[in-house]
This record gives structure tokens, sequence and C-alpha cells, in this order.
């Protein structure tokens, strides 16, 4: 796991760090969920979130009130990109093979690797399997439909947070949702089986 | 299903349940939808799947593990403040550091944010007490009377300087019924209804940090937690047990 030393920080940053903590770590929640489910990976998620701390720190004075929330996952959303593209150029060494996805490309059928054994056992099978489709998702539609329905950020937050228009984020959703009715479908577990 | 008009139709009906469309076209959506079967269940499927994600789908809460690490990384940066004599913040400040397992300095700024806006508990849990009783009074319960959370949420914007998380619990037995406005200790809030058989729950919404607390006044049970920044206090005639139920879905991320 990443180490932040006292060297990284500047002067400035160290007086506005309880500012800092105020409004940013509220959202540490949040930052952990969209890393995980962009990453797919615990540790990695984890490790995500620390560097996007380390990154929100360092662009603190961008900061300029408004929503924290989005700021900090539009921060969180780049370091989670960044990580990924770095695992995709170190594909070639297969040392991480306990891993289960290779970045951005979709990963069919993925069963989280490192699951916290009393949550898996605390969600139910029904849990799993839309936690699954929404695996499944490409990057860019999943992130978009966990932040509208996770988070429930709107549109113009979520176009905000992944540098994309407003429009692009309708037809995201739009696909990610008919994908994840799709699935449901061929799963059988659509309610009632419509 | 034909697929022209789905793909037409359905970002139109996504948008409208999200609560991003404008209100004309809104309208014409909701003058369309009824007499059109294959809207209609595109609709129903939309709400469903809605509905499901936000109950079923993991929500990754941060492990203590990393909410150390992150305190850590702060604390390295030089937020802990400098040793000097102990005063009654400091004391405050120790005992909010043994008490929440967490960033100290995110604690104790929290913490005297919230004590500085709002009164102290017993203060507190008075005028929610007596805004619930007031609000039971016919006619007073609910500004927007709807049971679907993509009605109420949509409501609140614009009318608050926050977004007040919405979630129905119809399927575990504490149906939304609507929500309202109110000003408690001179501030905006939002106020959530539910239903429990022929009991009435309030949850009032605010930004904020407050440790977990419950009690009861003149008869009304209440507990108070927080998260994701916002501060609840559920009120109820309820019995305690009940309530702590209801508090426990809320808790419990995609309950």
């Amino acid at each position: 796991m990443r180490r932040l030393t006292r060297e990284r920080l500047t002067g400035c940053q160290v007086t506005q760090a309880s500012r800092f903590e105020e409004i940013v770590l509220p959202h540490l929640d949040a930052a952990y969920n969209l890393a995980r489910w962009l990453l797919r990976d615990p540790v990695l998620g984890e490790d995500v979130v620390q560097e996007a701390i380390v990154r929100a720190l360092g662009h603190f004075e961008t900061y300029r009130g408004g929503d924290a929330r989005a700021w900090v996952l539009r921060i969180v959303r780049n370091a989670a990109y960044d990580a990924l593209a770095t695992r995709v150029r170190q594909a070639e060494t297969p040392i991480e093979a306990e891993t289960t996805d290779g970045g951005l490309s979709e990963a069919p059928t993925l069963i989280d690797p490192a699951a916290d054994p009393e949550a898996a056992l605390a969600r139910r099978e029904q849990a799993c399997l839309l936690d699954r489709a929404l695996q499944a998702l490409p990057i860019e539609l999943r992130e978009c439909l966990v932040l509208r329905e996770l988070e429930e950020m709107s549109y113009r937050e979520i176009g905000r947070i992944t540098g994309v228009p407003i429009g692009t984020v309708m037809s995201r959703l739009w696909r990610a949702r008919q994908a994840l009715l799709r699935a449901g479908r061929d799963a059988g577990l659509s309610g009632g089986g419509k | 299903m034909s697929e022209s008009h789905a793909e037409t139709m359905g970002p139109l009906i996504q948008a409208d349940l999200d609560g991003e469309l404008d209100p004309a076209r809104a309208a014409e959506l909701a003058a369309h939808v009824p007499g059109c079967p294959e809207c209609l269940l595109l609709q129903q499927r939309l709400a469903d799947l809605s509905l499901r994600l936000r109950a079923e789908a993991t929500y990754h809460r941060a492990p203590a593990r990393l909410q150390a690490a992150v305190a850590a990384q702060l604390a390295a940066s030089g937020s802990t403040a400098p040793p000097q004599a102990p005063s009654p913040t400091t004391v405050w400040h120790r005992r909010l550091r043994s008490a929440v397992p967490f960033g100290a300095g995110f604690a104790l700024a929290a913490a005297l944010a919230f004590l500085l806006i709002l009164p102290r508990g017993p203060d507190m849990a008075r005028l929610i007490v007596d805004d619930h009783l007031r609000a039971l009074q016919p006619g007073h319960l609910t500004d927007v009377l709807s049971t679907d959370q993509h009605t109420v949420k949509p409501w609140f914007d614009g009318r608050l300087d926050f977004a007040p998380p919405v979630r129905d619990f119809a399927r575990q037995g504490f149906p939304l019924i609507g929500g309202r406005l109110d000003y408690v200790a001179g501030r905006p809030v939002a106020v959530l209804i539910y239903g429990r058989a022929r009991h009435v729950i309030d949850v009032f919404v605010w930004p904020g940090s407050a440790p977990e607390r419950s009690g009861s006044r003149r008869g009304y049970n209440f507990v108070r937690w927080s998260e994701g920044g916002m501060v609840f206090w559920a009120v109820s005639d309820l019995e305690i047990a009940g309530l702590r139920d209801f508090v426990r879905l809320w808790q419990t991320p995609g309950a």
C-alpha cells in the first residue's frame, strides 16, 4: 500500500489540511465505492483511494466550494483510470495473476476474488447476480450507472466527474440499463419474469 | 417491443425516472406512456431495475484499514496540531479522538461544526419531537406526497442547499409516504415520511455529523445517526426496537 511521506506536501497544504479533512473525509465511502466498482479489486481500490487523497491534497486550492463529493469522485475516477492504464501496460508481467481482469476491456463473467466473506454471506443470491452483471459492464457504462444509482448523482455531476457531455451520460446510462435488463432476462431474475 | 420506439423513448423514460426531464417533456411523456403498452412496460422495468440496484447492488464502504491509512496519511501531512495546554476544547478533542477511530481532526471538525450550527443534543431532540408532533396535525405531514423516491428526491432540488438521500423501504415494511421541508433551529431541513402499520416515522436530514444516540421524549422515540455527511433523526411513536430496525435499514448500504 502506498505510503505518503511528509516531503510530498508543501507548507501551504499543511495549513489547509484540517479544512481538507472536514471537506473530503466524509466522502471516503463514496470514494472507495467508486474505486471498487471501477477497478473490481479491493486492494487496488484502496491504493487508488489513497493515491486520490494525495492528489486531492495537492489540488485542494482548485476546490472552489460546491459539491465536495463530486470533486473527490472526479479525482478518484482519474486515479482509477491511471491505475488501470498502468496495469494494462504491465499486463505482460503476469505477477498479478490473482486479479481477475486486465483493465479496460469487458470481462464477461467476474467473481470478486476477495469479497469479504461476511458480506458475501449476507448478500443474497440475486444481489450477487446483479453485482456480477454490473461488474461485467464496460467501464464507461459501469461508472455512469454506479454514480447514478449508488451515489444518486445528477446527469450534470456525472458528466463533470467522467468528463463527458450530458448527452453522452444519458446514452451511456441507457446502454448500461439495457445491458442489465438483458442480463436480467437471460438470468431469469427480472421481477416476475417480465 | 419495436426496437426503434424503445430506442427513442427509452432515454426519455429513464431521464424522467432519474428526475432529469424538463417539465414540458415530462408532461408529454406522462400523457403518452399510460396508453402505450411498450412504454409502460419499459418504464416499469427501468424503475424496477433502479430500485433493485439501490436495494441489492453492493455499496463498498471504506474498510477500517483504509480509513486508518488515510488518517495516517493526513497526520503525516501535518494536520496534527502542535501540543498545547489542555483547554476545554482539547479535552473535547481527546474524547472525540478516543470515541471515533478515525481521523481525529476530522472528527473534531465535524463535531464542532455540528455543535456550532445546531443546539446540543437534548434541545435538538425537543425541537425534533415538537416538529414531528406539529407535522402530525391534519394537513401538515407532507408537502410532496409520493411513494416514489424518484419523485420525492427531485422535489427537494432547488428548495434546499443540499440533496438529502431518499430511499424507499417498502419491501422491508417501511413504505415511503412523502417528504416535506421544515425549519429546525433556524435552518431548512429535509423531512422524509415513512409509514409502518398505523405509525408514522419522520426522518429529518441535514448536512453534518453527529454520533449515534437514541432516546425518547413525550412518548416519542428518536434515533440519531449520521452517514455520508448527513445527520439523520428518525422520530416516531413506533416502539424503539421497530425504530432501530428502520434505522438499520438506512445504515445498510443498498438495504
